[in-house]
């Protein structure tokens, strides 16, 4: 046996599952077929923030003028602003590998295939440098992540060129004046966002009837609101029928509400959702159950096959990379034989817009849907003090509590920094606190946060500064 | 700083235990490994060993306690630097009357009597008599929902095993209590529509107090009550009855034994249908699995419990992976498991789990019987006597030596026609057993 644990992928799930298998004592290896820190470090979570960080701040220089300041004339080098963002991966992606090497982790650079094996798949990997190795290991945990769904059928595939996915709209050469966002979910809203701040023309098409549809509808319709402020224009509703390419851009055919329509712009960001990477690996003849491209597991990522386990993006939604390294943790935990904390802590979402959407639990309306009696609570920022003083007074923070036992099931919120707020709500949740715990919790004054407390009192009536 | 001993958790499903014998008393020195107590839970006596050394500074649960919760406080440990010598108190400390009693103040129990006397070495008994121990280790850790949760059920948290971080109870504990435990606090009057049957004094029932004796419950009789009333009530069982003609079975082992012999063992017949049974269970593998709500759990191997009967009770030690163990190896671990069995001295591991069971009162002369089914196992084999009798040869009466046993089956799992093909797979094996290792 060479490992205790082989970790294939190399993501935020794998590499913080191997660590952990290294500090519980487990003579681990990972391998990697391209990049460490996977998609989440080098083309998704973190360079597009550092994008984002560029599009908010040249967006607030038009702002300045709000808060006596005043300068004259804008303007960006978009080559520069890509290479930062380019920059901030390279840093984080080193950083993943002094980690490796700091918990005697074996990285091995390729691409695994498994073979069937006792008491778990073997691993043969075709090395990036040439030739191949065979390991063995007591355990392998598939981490292999997602990618960008395609849907040939109606054009929306990428071509690297004016048809693009996470990938190209994250190092294209010049700054597009014209773009089409298919999707508007987090990543759809992120890019959209992001290419309007540096002026950019972006339509944003949505197949269901509100945008970031896994949000509540409060939020969702305040989202489209704020965008729209912003000059994001929206097809909700809207189903593709082709995404074609011309000379000098593509032109999609859709129909809305019955209504058949085309537009034209330079380019297309295909964000209609994320593929599982379960192919080219043998799985198949291992007998794997994968269920719509997704590996099925357990609670603690246990598959049908002995010694194979599965975390992360390749064992489904939702696509999140701190799901993924929770996912892993207890993974890695079970094969350890720890104990399971029990807990079912709820997973955050986040969507780096401007302004930020974040949420916790479940929305209203899923709430009502499970049969769950509701007791909903909003506050809005344009009366939080912190928010009136800093200019940053869109949005509002809604929580939902489960009215018969007064349990937070849900928060949900947008506006200025609220992806660093929602963590509050997530401890609250994980800790199975219940709407006094909230009311007793003694929020800083003046902060943000505030609204929190207060729309937790608004849920009972109580709120304090309506 | 003294240090807590704690009530241990002898298997993952253990909630309390009786606090059976204490090997030490205060003022004793002990070393990590040394045996300091027994403990007897619902299905057997353990030892409990230190784990620190040191000296034992006070008793506080008294032996025969019943009902203790794991992890409650029942001793403490002098730790290092707690010699004979008080700590100093310096003279012109304002607050020097308080220093000797910092435990009393410390101890969260309301009630006086029950907290530790304020002086150096506390008293070693604690004041009370009845039920659980209230140590200053029995606050209970719980998540805010859990207790409101438990407040709206009319549930005590002291009865509930916590699963969270640190022992702590979570929703999923009380959610889990809510379907077994019966409220404490039952609001009068709504108790008899849903709750569990209402039990009647036998005074109530005609038989005055006085013209019987009264054994308490001990862990195991309680585990028995408990887990074989939810079956019988909560499994659809239905019995299949076959006859076997074993003297082809009592002539192989005769030869098996004379064998053996000089390794000192001795093959029974139990032992035998045990073999058979695993062997059988491989053959119609449907009949070795559990139900589940999840779904049909088809078990890998035929772990195959015996129920051995003590003098207060039954246990059922397991034989793991009977398919792929010899009858020599059976034997020896059969004799072994039912002479620790009676002993009290099983390990968790070794009565906890199997996937079928065989129970056998052929030596008391029973001829049929249908056992209760030993939850999650889909079946159980009652073993009858062997006996002769009349059978029916080629049309002609004969004399045959015949075992009559009986499959009770959990019909959410092994339907009839599954009992009967296992039955018919099993018959063969004891009637011709050379057939075992075809």
């Amino acid at each position: 046996m060479d490992f205790d644990v082989i970790v294939i992928g190399a993501g935020p799930g794998g590499y913080v599952t191997a660590i952990r298998a290294s500090q519980l004592g487990l003579k681990t290896a990972i391998i990697e077929r391209e990049n460490l820190g996977g998609v989440c470090l080098n083309w998704g979570c973190i360079p597009t923030k550092a994008l984002l960080k560029s599009g908010e701040l040249y967006e607030q220089l038009d702002h300045l003028s709000d808060y006596g300041l005043a300068i004259t004339g804008r303007s960006y080098d978009f080559t520069k602003v890509i290479e930062r963002s380019r920059g901030v991966a390279k840093q984080l992606s080193s950083g993943v590998a002094f980690l490796m090497k700091k918990h005697k982790i074996e990285v091995i650079e390729g691409s695994a295939k498994l073979e069937k094996a006792a008491p778990a798949p073997k691993v043969v990997v075709a090395l990036k440098a040439g030739g191949s190795r065979t390991l063995t290991a007591k355990h392998v945990i598939l981490a292999t992540g997602a990618r960008a769904r395609t849907i040939p059928a109606v054009g929306l595939v990428p071509d690297g060129e004016r048809i693009w996915t996470y990938r190209e709209a994250m190092v294209p050469k010049t700054a597009p004046k014209s773009m089409i966002v298919i999707g508007s979910g987090a990543i759809g809203i992120e890019f959209a966002s992001f290419y309007r701040a540096l002026g950019a023309e972006v339509t944003v098409i949505e197949a269901l009837d509100r945008i970031l549809p896994v949000e509540d509808e409060e939020v969702s319709k305040a989202a489209q609101k704020a965008f729209e402020k912003r000059g994001l224009k929206f097809r909700v509703a809207a189903k593709v029928s082709k995404l074609s390419k011309s000379k000098t851009g593509v032109s999609v055919a859709l129909e809305a509400k019955g209504k058949a329509e085309t537009l034209e712009a330079e380019v297309a960001i295909v964000a209609v959702g994320i593929d599982g990477n379960v192919e080219d690996m043998g799985l198949e003849a291992l007998g794997l159950k994968i269920d719509r491209g997704h590996v099925v597991i357990d609670r603690h990522g246990v598959t049908n096959v002995p010694g194979l386990y599965a975390i992360g993006d390749v064992a489904g939604p939702p696509w999140l990379a701190h799901k993924a390294s929770h996912e892993g943790v207890h993974c890695i935990e079970h094969i350890a034989g720890l104990k399971d904390s029990g807990l079912t802590a709820p997973i955050p979402g986040c969507t780096y817009a401007n302004p930020q959407v974040a949420s916790v639990g479940l929305t209203e309306a899923a709430a009502k849907a499970a049969g769950i009696e509701v007791k909903a609570g909003r506050f809005p920022f344009r009366v939080n003090g912190k928010a009136i003083a800093a200019g940053e007074t869109e949005g509002f923070v809604k929580t939902v509590f489960d009215a018969k036992t007064g349990a937070l099931i849900g928060a949900h919120m947008i506006g200025a920094e609220v992806t660093e707020m929602i963590q509050g709500f997530a401890i609250a949740m994980t800790l199975e606190a219940t709407e006094e715990d909230l009311f007793e919790t003694v929020f800083a004054h003046p902060t943000l946060s505030e609204a929190m407390h207060e729309a937790s009192l608004d849920a009972y009536g109580r709120v304090l500064h309506i | 700083m003294s240090i807590d001993i704690l009530m241990p958790a002898l298997s993952p499903t253990m909630e309390e235990g009786t606090l059976a014998k204490w090997h030490v008393k205060p003022g004793d020195t002990v070393k990590a490994g040394d045996v300091i107590a027994e403990i007897e839970t619902d299905k057997a006596t353990m030892e409990v060993e230190a784990v620190d050394e040191g000296e034992i500074e006070a008793v506080l649960v008294p032996e025969g306690t019943e009902g203790v919760k794991v992890n409650a406080v029942i001793a403490k440990l002098k730790g290092e630097g707690d010699g004979a010598a008080p700590p100093p108190v310096k003279a012109d400390a304002p607050k020097a009357e308080a220093a000797p009693a910092p435990k009393a103040e410390a101890a969260p129990a309301p009630k006086a009597e029950a907290a530790p006397a304020p002086a150096p070495a506390p008293a070693p008994q604690p004041a009370q008599t009845t039920a659980a121990p209230k140590t200053d280790g029995d606050r209970v850790f719980a998540s805010p929902l859990a207790r409101r949760l438990a407040q709206q059920a009319g549930l005590d948290l002291g009865g509930v095993t916590g699963s969270g971080p640190h022992g702590r109870i979570i929703k999923a504990d009380i959610e889990a209590a809510r379907g077994k435990a019966p409220a404490i606090a039952q609001p009068a009057g709504a108790a008899a529509a849903a709750g569990p049957r209402q039990v009647q004094s036998l005074e109530q029932q005609g038989i005055p107090a006085g013209s019987y004796d009264l054994i308490p419950l001990d862990g195991m009789r309680k585990t028995v009550a408990r887990r074989m009333t939810d079956s019988f009530r909560d499994v659809p069982h239905f019995p299949l009855t076959i006859d076997i003609e074993i003297d082809g079975l009592l002539a192989a082992r005769a030869k098996i034994n004379a064998l053996l012999e000089k390794d000192g063992v001795k093959v029974s017949v139990n032992d035998m249908v045990i073999k058979a049974c695993a062997v059988a269970l491989k053959r119609v593998p449907e009949a070795n699995a559990s139900y589940t709500p999840e779904g049909i759990a088809m078990h890998h191997h035929a772990d195959i419990a015996m129920a051995v009967a003590l003098d207060h009770g039954l246990i059922t030690p397991i034989i793991r992976a009977a398919e792929t163990k010899g009858l020599a190896q059976i034997a020896v671990e059969t004799k072994d498991l039912a002479a620790r069995a009676r002993d009290k001295k099983l390990k968790p591991e070794e009565f906890q789990g199997g996937t079928f069971s065989v129970s056998n009162l052929g030596m008391f002369g029973i001829k049929s019987f249908a056992s209760i089914i030993n939850e999650p196992q889909g079946a159980i084999l009652s073993v009858g006597v062997g006996e002769k009798r009349p059978v029916v040869k080629n049309g002609e009466l004969a004399i045959a030596t015949v075992m009559t046993v009986t499959l009770t089956c959990d019909h959410r799992v092994v339907d009839g026609s599954v009992g009967a093909k296992f039955l018919s797979a099993l018959k063969p094996l004891l009637e011709e057993p050379l057939t075992m290792i075809v």
